[in-house]
Order: C-alpha cells, then sequence, then structure tokens
C-alpha cells in the first residue's frame, strides 16, 4: 500500500511584465502606488548609473576587479525598500541597489573593490553584514543573526541573498534547515541570474527549480520574476510580514538575468551567447518599470533627462568622493585585528612602522 | 618545444596526463569551456570531452568529498579550488578523510588526488582571494604540500604530483602565473617531490624561499652579488615532506640563514624550518637564523598588499642584520 504523504507546487508571480503592462489579477497595491514606483525607478536608475560607472573606473585603473548588478536592479530595490531599518542585510557581493536604499555610499562601494577596507565600513544599518565573497556562506550569518532576533524577542528580520551557483552550496541549505527547525525570522533569497561564472543554472541541477530546495527543508518557498519589481516587492513585503509576525522563514527565488559580465575580470563571450543576451535585454527591469510610470501619466521624457542628469551628478561625486579617500595606513593593518592590540602584534606593529615606506611604491 | 609561463605548464602537465592516463579527471568550477578562472585548464575540455575535463556546481565540499571517492575507486581527481581562499571547507574531507585512507584502512583503500589551487596575493584581486595558508595542510599528516615555482617545475612537479597514489595539496602561485616563459618540453618527464631546489649557489648565506617570493628572494640575491655577498637561493617546493638534507647542507656552507616566506609568521613554515635548524643545524650557524614573513596580520586588500608581503628591501634587512652577527 502506499499513500501520498507529501505535495507541493511552486507558484511563479510577475504583476509587471516586460512591456510594462500589469497583468495578471491580485495586483499588489504598490504597483498603483506611484510616488513609490517612481523613487524606486530612481533608485534603480541611480544603481545603473553608477554601475556603468564604475566599470569604467575599473577599466582606466581606478578600481580593482568590480561585480556587476547589471539587470539586478528591480530585485535589489525591491529588498532595499521593503525591509525595516532594524531589518538585518546579509548580501553577497552586487546587492548595491538594495545596500544603496538602505544608506550605504557609493563611494563606500567602490572604497571595497577599490581595495580598501573602510568600504565594509559603510553607513547604513550599522548591525548589517558586509560583502561576503565566500559563497553562502551569508545565509547561515542571516541565520544566526535572526536565531539572534528571536532569542531576544525582537521583532526583526534577516534577510540574505545567494546566487543560483551559491544554492548549491550546504551553508545555503543548512540555512533553510535551521531556519525551518527553529522558526526563524529569515528571508532567504536566490538571484538566480542563470549563471555562475561560467557555469549555467542548467549545470547546478536539474531541479524544475530552485525555490523548491526550500520546500525540501519546510519553509513556504516561491518563484517571482525577478525583473518585475511589483513581484519582487509583493514577496519581500509578505516574507517579511511572517517572519516579524513569528511564523517563521520563506524562500524567494528571483528569476533574473546577469546581463554583465560575472565581474570585470571575466569574458563572459567565451562561455555564453550574445543571442541569450539580447534576449534577456528584453525582459530587463527598468524600461518595464518606465513604460509602466508613463503610461500610468506619471513619467515622461523630460523627467527622465533630469533623472539621468541628476544620477550623473550623483555619481561624479561619489567617485570624486572615493578617488580622495588616500591611503588607509599602514598601521591599519593591526588596529583593528582585536579590541586590544596583543603583545606580539604590538611589536609587529611597531616594526611594520620602522621597516615600511610610509605608502607602498606607486599609490597615489 | 614550447614557451610557456607557469601558468601554461600547469595546463601542459594536466594535458599530458589526460591524454596518457584515462582515469585521470580534471574537475572544479569554471574548469571546462571558460578554462578556468585563470586559463589553467584552457582547451582541455574541447580536447578531452566533459567526461574527462568535469564543470562542477558551485559546491567545495562537494569537489573535495567526491574526489576522495572517486579516488578511492581507482580514479585519479585533479580537482581545483578556484581560490585557496574558497579551499577552507575543504579541509575537513581532506583532513578526516583524504590525509588518513591508507592509514586507517591499512592500505586498503588510499587516496591518488591532487587539490589544486592558486594562491597568494599581489595581483589586485578582491577580499579573500590572496591569501597564503599553506601550512594549513602541512600540518597534517598524510597530506602532501607542493609549491612550484616556475614553469618548468610546475609542469614536472604536477606530472609527479598526480602520478603520486597520496594525496597532493599543490599550490600554484597566482602572482607569477605569467611573469615570464621558459622552454617546458612536453615530454611527460616528472620532476622528484620531497626535494628542495637550489635555484643559485652561494657561500655567504642561505636563503630559504617558495612560491612566488622566489621571485623577490632571487632579487635581494642579485642585490647582494652587487656588493659582493654570495648567497644560496633553495626553493623548497615540497613544503611537506620538508627536505632538511638540503638545507642543512646549505647552512652547513654559509652558516646563515634568512627564510622569506608571504604567510604569517606564526605558525608558517619558516618556523619549522628554523627549528630543524635549531636541531640539527646549530653547530653550523654563525648567526641567528631570521625569518621575513607576513604579518600576523588579515591579509590587507590591494591598496595595502604588497606592505604585508615581503618586499626585496625586507629582505635585503634580514639579511644584513645576520651578517653583522660575527
Ligand atoms: C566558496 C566560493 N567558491 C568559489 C568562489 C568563486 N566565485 C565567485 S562568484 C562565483 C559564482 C557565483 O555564482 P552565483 O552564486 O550564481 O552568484 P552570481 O555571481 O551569479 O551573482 C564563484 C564560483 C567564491 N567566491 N566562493
Ligand atoms: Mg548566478
Amino acid at each position: 500500500m502506499s499513500s501520498n504523504v507529501a505535495a507541493f507546487n511552486i507558484n511563479h508571480y510577475q504583476f509587471l511584465d516586460p512591456a510594462g503592462n500589469l497583468v495578471g489579477n491580485n495586483q499588489p497595491a504598490i504597483a498603483r502606488e506611484f510616488d513609490k514606483l517612481v523613487d524606486y525607478y530612481k533608485l534603480m536608475t541611480l544603481t545603473r548609473t553608477f554601475d556603468k560607472k564604475a566599470i569604467a573606473l575599473q577599466r582606466t585603473g581606478k578600481l580593482g576587479t568590480y561585480a556587476s548588478c547589471l539587470g539586478h536592479e528591480a530585485a535589489q530595490v525591491a529588498i532595499g525598500a521593503t525591509m525595516r531599518e532594524e531589518d538585518c542585510f546579509a548580501p553577497m557581493y552586487r546587492e548595491y541597489g538594495a545596500q544603496l536604499y538602505r544608506g550605504v555610499k557609493m563611494s563606500e562601494i567602490l572604497a571595497y573593490w577599490g581595495g580598501d577596507e573602510r568600504g565594509n565600513d559603510f553607513s547604513g544599518p550599522q548591525h548589517d553584514f558586509a560583502w561576503c565573497v565566500p559563497i553562502a556562506t551569508q545565509c547561515l550569518h542571516a541565520a544566526g543573526a535572526a536565531m539572534a532576533y528571536k532569542l531576544r524577542n525582537e521583532k526583526r528580520v534577516a534577510v540574505s541573498v545567494v546566487g543560483d551557483g551559491g544554492s548549491s552550496k550546504g551553508d545555503f541549505l543548512e540555512a533553510i534547515n535551521a531556519a525551518s527547525a527553529w522558526k526563524l525570522p529569515l528571508v532567504l533569497i536566490i538571484m538566480n541570474n542563470q549563471w555562475a561564472i561560467s557555469v549555467p543554472r542548467s549545470k547546478q541541477n536539474t531541479a524544475q527549480t530552485l525555490a523548491q530546495k526550500g520546500i525540501a527543508g519546510g519553509l513556504p518557498s516561491i518563484q517571482v520574476d525577478g525583473n518585475d519589481i511589483v513581484a519582487c516587492h509583493w514577496a519581500m513585503e509578505k516574507a517579511l510580514d511572517r517572519a516579524r509576525n513569528g511564523l517563521g522563514a520563506s524562500v524567494i527565488e528571483m528569476i533574473t538575468y546577469r546581463l554583465s559580465d560575472h565581474t570585470t575580470a571575466d569574458d563572459a563571450r567565451r562561455y555564453r551567447d550574445n543571442e541569450e543576451v539580447d534576449q534577456a535585454w528584453a525582459r530587463e527591469p527598468l524600461l518595464r518599470l518606465r513604460s509602466w510610470l508613463e503610461s500610468s501619466g506619471v513619467w515622461d521624457d523630460e523627467q527622465q533627462q533630469a533623472l539621468e542628469a541628476d544620477c550623473v551628478e550623483q555619481v561624479n561625486a561619489a567617485v570624486e568622493e572615493y578617488l580622495a579617500l588616500g591611503y588607509p595606513g599602514n598601521e591599519s593593518m593591526f588596529d583593528y585585528m582585536f579590541a586590544e592590540l596583543p603583545h606580539d602584534l604590538q611589536a609587529q606593529r611597531e616594526q611594520a612602522l620602522k621597516e615600511l615606506p610610509a605608502q607602498p611604491e606607486g599609490h597615489h | 618545444m614550447a614557451n610557456l609561463t607557469l601558468v601554461e605548464a600547469v595546463t601542459q602537465a594536466l594535458a599530458w596526463e589526460l591524454e596518457h592516463d584515462d582515469s585521470v579527471v580534471v574537475l572544479g568550477e569554471d574548469v571546462g569551456i571558460n578554462g578556468g578562472v585563470f586559463r589553467a585548464t584552457n582547451g582541455l575540455q574541447q580536447r578531452f570531452g566533459d567526461q574527462r575535463v568535469i564543470d562542477t556546481p558551485l559546491a567545495e565540499v562537494m569537489i573535495a568529498g567526491m574526489s576522495i571517492g572517486m579516488a578511492a575507486q581507482g580514479m585519479k581527481p585533479v580537482a581545483e579550488a578556484q581560490f585557496m581562499g574558497f579551499i577552507y571547507p575543504m579541509i575537513d574531507h581532506m583532513v578526516c578523510h583524504a590525509a588518513r585512507m591508507r592509514h586507517r584502512t591499512r592500505g586498503r583503500l588510499h587516496c591518488p588526488m591532487v587539490l589544486r589551487a592558486p594562491f597568494g596575493g599581489g595581483i589586485h584581486a578582491p577580499e579573500h582571494h590572496s591569501e597564503s595558508t599553506e601550512t594549513l595542510f602541512a600540518h597534517i599528516p598524510g597530506l602532501r604540500v607542493v609549491i612550484p615555482s616556475s614553469p618548468l617545475r610546475a609542469y614536472g612537479l604536477l606530472l609527479a604530483a598526480i602520478r603520486d597514489p597520496d594525496p597532493v595539496v599543490f599550490l600554484e602561485p597566482k602572482r607569477i602565473y605569467r611573469q615570464y616563459k621558459e622552454e617546458v618540453p612536453d615530454d611527460g618527464e616528472e620532476l622528484p617531490l620531497d626535494v628542495c631546489y637550489v635555484l643559485r649557489d652561494g657561500s655567504d648565506i642561505t636563503l630559504v624561499t617558495w612560491g612566488a617570493m622566489v621571485k623577490e628572494t632571487l632579487q635581494a640575491a642579485d642585490a647582494l652579488a652587487e656588493q659582493g655577498i654570495s648567497a644560496e637561493v633553495i626553493d623548497v617546493a615540497t613544503i611537506k615532506p620538508l627536505d632538511t638534507a638540503t638545507i642543512i647542507e646549505s647552512v652547513a656552507k654559509t652558516g646563515r640563514c634568512v627564510i622569506v616566506h608571504e604567510a604569517a609568521r606564526t605558525g608558517g613554515m619558516g618556523a619549522e624550518i628554523a627549528a630543524q635548524l635549531a636541531d640539527a643545524g646549530l653547530w653550523h650557524l654563525h648567526a641567528p637564523v631570521k625569518r621575513v614573513a607576513g604579518y600576523d596580520t588579515v591579509m590587507p586588500l590591494y591598496k595595502m598588499e604588497m606592505q604585508y608581503m615581503p618586499s626585496v628591501q625586507r629582505i635585503l634587512n634580514a639579511v644584513n642584520e645576520v651578517l653583522e652577527v660575527s
């Protein structure tokens, strides 16, 4: 005899289609809250302007390797916009849109990729985690943060983002498992941009969705169009509310596309077809929101031009600030190692200050 | 005969073994069509197919654990950790299984795998991409740790590592991946593991180093030569097991020794070499043994990374200190 002991399905949500039309029924209210949508659009545009500039800085030798966020703007801004200040963000390395919303400065993002630890000491909520390069490890830090809030009875939520590649790591699956075991106030977002450097989504595994990994661990899990800010916003609000009200964690798979190279050190032409990239451009997030705002009569060309000019100005100011940052000072190699510098490092610090040039050769 | 960089010599060695030994497979993140992020596996999947050169899902624990499984069942996996900074979750499997499989099964099973990873600083890489933590592996009984410092040695030592019947951690100094080219005959000839390579004969002082630091150490030896000081330069090459005999033989001649490494000073391999000298070379020494190493700090991001790493000047300072002792 056999009986069905478990059943599940994964729903995909889209409210704003690539052409900028509202689709489906039960559209969330945010789809018509135009003040907010215009703000989001502005930040998405700023994020993209910043991204373009950062790549240009790298190409001209003024920035180190940089991970572009091109194509991820809707998802990122939706994350930033729905989280509360007291919530905790544990990003991977390209969620600038979310971080800008939370108050991180563009100059700080540049400092980090410019090889300066001061970039990690960023503005915005001081409890947020810094960028996280070791893939998926941030998921467990977010789960730990959620555990801390739960144990202290605080109505706060931890939010983490992981890639389609990162979803193959134990850290991510262990975070799901822990969040399920302890009903943690956690939101795990899989930013499925179809590529993990040169490895396509299809080579990570043959599961129909990545969201279903959350189901396997016992968490409600959905998939949304990650280029649709309405869908991302709606999904985030739902998951955050649930977590904040003690009902536990959830997983949201946001389907988007990495329109750029993996980083400036990568050349995606080695492994993916231009055709695929061209098709992805037709689904990109900014244009559809702009179309929706225009057809709703709340946005026009004049505003667009003014916005673009303003974004360039803001980004240029940030670049100036970044370039004026200067050298951190050799002592900074030592001074943040411990609350109080132990004697062995004290001695090494003294020696370093004696034996090292004040700045490395070629620094300006 | 091909004129190759160090990273191209790695590719050539992998190709030779893939060609001549059916049990060899190369696996790792982005090693396939992309040829690895440093192009160390460039063209190999195109040439040998995706059953021999395998792109993995993004999961280091899986790469290490499955390599052990394959190795125990008669294959010779050459696994890549994309950067040493991401190797740490693999240590679990390397320590608990790879390193002791032969021993704990009394030789019934063994683990002929290679774990390759680029390591070290100096290429303006992002956070976690520049550390030198080779000592973590050197400390583990049952692992060999090999570090080439020239195209020729990369080719010969990697062949030997793959053919070795036990696990080898093969760490590639990425700062010198493309430093220079040299003739590397593609003859399948391996170089011996477990021995140091004397790169330069000298009589006044012994400089011991490995990996990318060979570059600065040879430059320091050049500068010393101009002052009439003759430095012997030793590339340790296999840092575990350590070829103490060659180092002591050199110190017996020079009476002085400076050890140079990029890794943090405390508990680095320099400490082991100094301890060996204190043990078996003490009566040859005319002066204290000095180490020039990374500081015991987190490897800085790139604005400061060159300050962290031993410079020619820091090597010369240490040499001068040692030479002043009469
Ligand atoms: C543990 C670990 N392994 C490998 C890397 C090298 N690496 C950096 S990004 C990346 C791919 C990540 O893909 P995905 O998780 O899909 O995120 P995406 O970059 O596409 O946003 C890899 C393999 C790393 N940073 N950390
Ligand atoms: Mg991805």
